[in-house]
């Protein structure tokens, strides 16, 4: 059953007609060409699809875009104010925090949420959150370090 | 003008044999389509490094120099400086997350004397770039980055030729820097770009250029950010995955219902009733195309298939398959063995003597990036966009799948999420190809996960027999080792041993097996490193002491000795419940040498591994930092395999074929991790994607040993619950 959504996206309104069953995450990519939210297993296990609902960290893939009407949705895309990365963006650079990087905008959207919550986490803290996103390069090491750069950089 | 073709640079090195899923090529390349390209590239400089086969071709033909003109027919890399300066480079290699992307354009920028910045990568673009036979085999480092380094540094020279021209000024007191060349006492100074305008030159170059020193570089051999490392924070790095093409449609495939079923009938009807679907049959291959995912999957879903099944052995007795089952193909004795001395002699010589068996179960690469490929026909040219390491074997098959000239396919492999050997074949693209060819529009095919478990291959299962013998003084006198379908890559010792027979032994196997980072390096190193572990046991020794004393070979040692210090092995003692266990080894050029301290809590049989310390020695390092994440990367999926990966199997179905049913190394599985990078900066460099990772199963599994008492001789390494108390630790 098509269904005309509104969409907040990135503090914009976004109008999709979609059925109200599919995944958000394929209505971003597919339908709304933000690809920086990945897909990696469709089934909340991995991570790669993480996007914020009202600040808080998601699994895109296991929302349906019906359930997301109407919240404030924040994608990897909407991190980046006026050509500024956000400091976890700029730490997980300067950290060299990715080696393929198909996970790294996942990592990035989860950590931020984390730094929204407790601006200086210790490193149980961020295993503790992070724990559900998936490297499969094996970066975690750096991407902790990444975390509590980010952390020092906004403080 | 083109140059002699003088002296012969190397050829990439034969593939390893236990690259099953490797055909071989077409024994010609026609480079047709970049003749073309070189005609409509415009001016300025462009260099070719030509590879000896084709130089051996040519010669063959009784000419060696000119072929008016023509290009050899084996290239190995095109580099081209433009009439506004800027420089490109063209490799047939691919990003996938090895940073390569980074390393090749740092050896570029140190020979041309430029900024990183100012250089392009064209990569893995078969119409444009040279034939490459793909990536893996950690041959980037060691055979692509050299030959970029030769054809920068003959760009160079070219440039300096044009300049003391222009300039008229002795060649030998021009300086080349930044980008620019410059002649002091005339104050004269020329940007690149000033001197390609207006030139058309194609040099092609072999192996006699001179190249900059290890110890003189400025730029290669330091640490350098991901050059487009911007681009992957912000999500703008498109994927594969992320491809789009006006009227794109989503393509889904039917699967199989178990590993080996067959199509025995099907009903197409349900489906295509479907508005805006339209379903491919051809054969075997049934496919949909719709206009979203979801859509496709529901269409799918529709389609009434009756299957075929036969009898599939289940993975509890997959050992003892392998063992009874060899290859059809050979002989019942299997491949020839390597042999030293008399094994015989050997086991009669030694005090002490020990057989024992090991075995390795089939994993999955899980990239994260799943399988994906955007096809588009557009009058009779295909056009494939697909994360793969072999874009022209990609080539090669599509063109054998649609019965269309090489020239008539282009595959371009935007930097892919990973790979880890486990993308060497095309299945998505053929797919893709395959529905767009029906829906006469693009046609995206992204995997699911699951897919991606069932239907790509993976990691091979293997046992492996080690039986030896030790004299009272430590000294191995006998070591006999055979593997069953894991593979060859680093079954040979690198210990001194006079007797010796080392064997593998290819198996039938019932699951599609394929590369995956390492190799069998992983296995055979596993299986040694641990029987080594036990021998030194059996005699009383240091672990660490008896394999110096069985060691000549001086970079082994080295590695060892470099790791064995940093962990401070035999200073300090393991806290309660912990163990210590150091494992080395050699593979494509690589030396890695890796202590581990791990926990296990004997109450729930857990394995914690608390401290790993790498040591790494693969010759002139080009870029530590990178080389310094591969090597942690490495340690972090090697967790997987050593730990608890394990693909398991009943009645031709995965049992554990999805995320959520399959362990993989988290965030709270990574240990502490030190790495040791020995420089060598007098041998050329070797690769480190792939070695690495085969010193930790067994550095973890001695560690185990250390702390229990408990041999664990599989991998994944599951202990056996609770931990008795009678055992040591
Ligand atoms: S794709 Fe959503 S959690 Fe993996
Ligand atoms: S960088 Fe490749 S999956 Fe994380």
């Amino acid at each position: 059953m098509p269904n005309v959504f509104e969409l907040i996206i990135n503090s914009t309104k976004r109008k999709v007609d979609v059925d109200s069953d599919r995944s958000l995450l394929s209505v971003l990519r597919d339908d709304l060409d933000l690809t920086g939210s990945k897909y990696g297993c469709g089934e909340g296990q991995c991570g790669a699809c993480t996007v914020l609902i009202d600040g808080k960290a998601i699994r895109s893939c296991i929302t349906t875009v019906g359930s997301a009407a109407g919240k404030r949705i924040t994608t990897i895309e909407g991190l980046e104010q006026h050509g500024r990365l956000h400091p976890v963006q700029q730490a997980f650079i300067d950290a060299d925090a990715m080696q393929c990087g198909y996970c790294t905008t996942g990592m990035i959207v989860s950590a931020a949420a984390l730094l929204a919550k407790n601006s200086d986490p210790n490193t149980e803290e961020i295993i503790r959150h992070m724990e559900g996103n998936v490297c499969r390069c094996g970066t975690y090491p750096r991407i902790v370090a990444a975390i509590h750069k980010a952390a020092k950089a906004k403080a | 003008m083109t140059d002699e073709l003088s002296t012969e640079p190397e050829l990439e090195p034969e593939l390893e044999p236990e690259r099953y899923e490797l055909h071989a090529g077409p024994a010609f390349h026609f480079d047709i389509a970049r003749r073309d390209f070189f005609k409509t590239a415009g001016g300025g400089v462009f260099i070719a490094l030509a590879l000896r086969g084709s130089l051996a071709q040519e010669s063959g033909g009784g000419q060696r120099r000119g072929q008016g003109g023509g290009m050899p027919k084996e290239i190995g890399a095109w580099l081209h400086i433009a009439e506004d300066g800027a420089v490109t480079v063209y490799t047939g290699k691919v990003e996938v997350g090895q940073n390569i992307r980074t390393s090749l354009a740092q050896v570029v920028a140190e020979e041309l004397r430029v900024p990183m910045a100012s250089i392009k990568m064209v990569m893995g673009d078969t119409d444009v770039t040279p034939y490459d036979a793909g990536t893996f085999g950690s041959l980037t480092t060691r055979m692509m980055s050299p030959q970029l380094r030769k054809a920068a540094a003959a760009a160079r020279e070219v440039l300096i030729d044009f300049a003391a021209e222009r300039g008229k000024v002795e060649r030998g007191e021009l300086v080349v820097a930044d980008g620019r060349i410059t002649h002091a006492a005339t104050r004269q100074s020329f940007s690149f770009g000033s001197l390609t305008h207006g030139q058309r030159v194609t040099k092609v170059i072999s192996d006699s250029v001179v190249t900059t020193p290890a110890d003189q570089w400025k730029i290669a051999g330091k640490s350098a950010l991901k050059v487009n490392a911007r681009d992957i924070v912000t999500g703008k790095h498109q994927y594969a995955s992320d491809i789009k093409r006006p009227g794109l449609l989503y393509g889904k495939v039917l699967r199989p219902s178990t590993l080996n079923a067959t199509l025995a009938s099907v009903d197409l009807r349900d489906a295509e009733k479907l508005p805006g679907v339209t379903v491919v049959r051809d054969g075997d291959f049934v496919g949909v195309a719709a206009a979203s995912e979801n859509s496709a999957a529901k269409a799918v879903n529709d389609i009434h298939a009756e299957w075929k099944t036969a009898p599939h052995p289940p993975s509890r007795d997959l050992f003892d398959y392998l063992r009874k089952n060899p290859a059809q193909s050979q002989r019942p004795e299997g491949r020839a063995a390597f042999t030293a001395g008399s094994i015989e002699a050997g086991l009669a010589a030694g005090e002490h003597k020990l057989q024992q068996s090991y075995t390795i179960a089939y994993i999955a690469h899980i990239p994260l990036e799943p399988r994906a490929a955007v096809a588009e026909w557009n009058d009779g040219k295909l056009t494939v966009w697909t994360g793969t390491q072999r874009p022209f074997g990609v080539r090669s098959e599509l063109a054998q799948a649609f019965h269309i000239a090489e020239d008539k396919v282009r595959v371009l492999v935007p930097d892919t999420g990973s790979g880890y050997g486990g993308k060497h074949t095309g299945e998505a693209a053929i797919e893709a190809a395959r529905i767009a060819k029906s829906a006469g529009k693009p046609v995206k095919v992204v995997w699911t996960r699951e897919e991606e478990f069932n239907w790509a291959y993976f990691r091979p299962a293997g046992v492996i027999d080690v039986s030896s013998a030790v004299s009272g003084e430590g000294k191995i006198t006998a070591w006999e080792f055979h593997n069953f379908n894991s593979g060859e890559a680093g079954i040979r010792t690198l210990y001194e041993i006079p007797n010796q027979k080392i064997q593998f032994h290819p198996t039938r196997t019932p699951l599609r097996q394929g590369s995956y980072r390492a190799l069998a390096a992983t296995a055979n190193h596993f299986a040694r490193e641990s029987h080594m572990d036990e021998l030194a046991r059996l005699v009383n020794m240091d672990p660490l002491e008896f394999r110096l004393k069985n060691l000549k070979d001086e970079r082994l040692r080295a590695v060892l000795q470099a790791t064995a210090k940093r962990f401070g092995w035999g200073k300090t003692k393991p806290a309660p419940g912990h163990g210590f266990g150091i494992a080395g080894g050699f593979e494509k050029g690589g030396y890695v040498a890796m202590c581990a301290d791990v926990a296990v809590d004997r109450a729930t049989a857990s394995v914690k591994i608390a401290r790993v310390v790498a040591s790494f020695e693969c010759g002139t390092i080009i870029n530590p930092d990178q080389l310094k994440n591969q090597i942690e990367g490495s340690v972090v999926m090697g967790i997987g395999g050593a730990l608890f990966e394990s693909i398991e199997f009943e009645d031709g179905r995965l049992l554990n074929g999805k995320l959520s049913r399959y362990r993989v190394p988290r965030f709270s599985d990574a240990p502490s991790i030190e790495v040791v990078l020995l420089d060598r900066k007098d041998l050329a460099s070797a690769g480190a994607g792939e070695t690495p990772i085969a010193g930790l199963a067994p550095a973890v599994g001695n560690a185990i040993f250390d702390a229990i008492g408990v041999r664990a001789r599989s991998l994944p390494m599951r202990l056996e619950k609770p931990i008795a108390r009678s055992t040591r630790g």
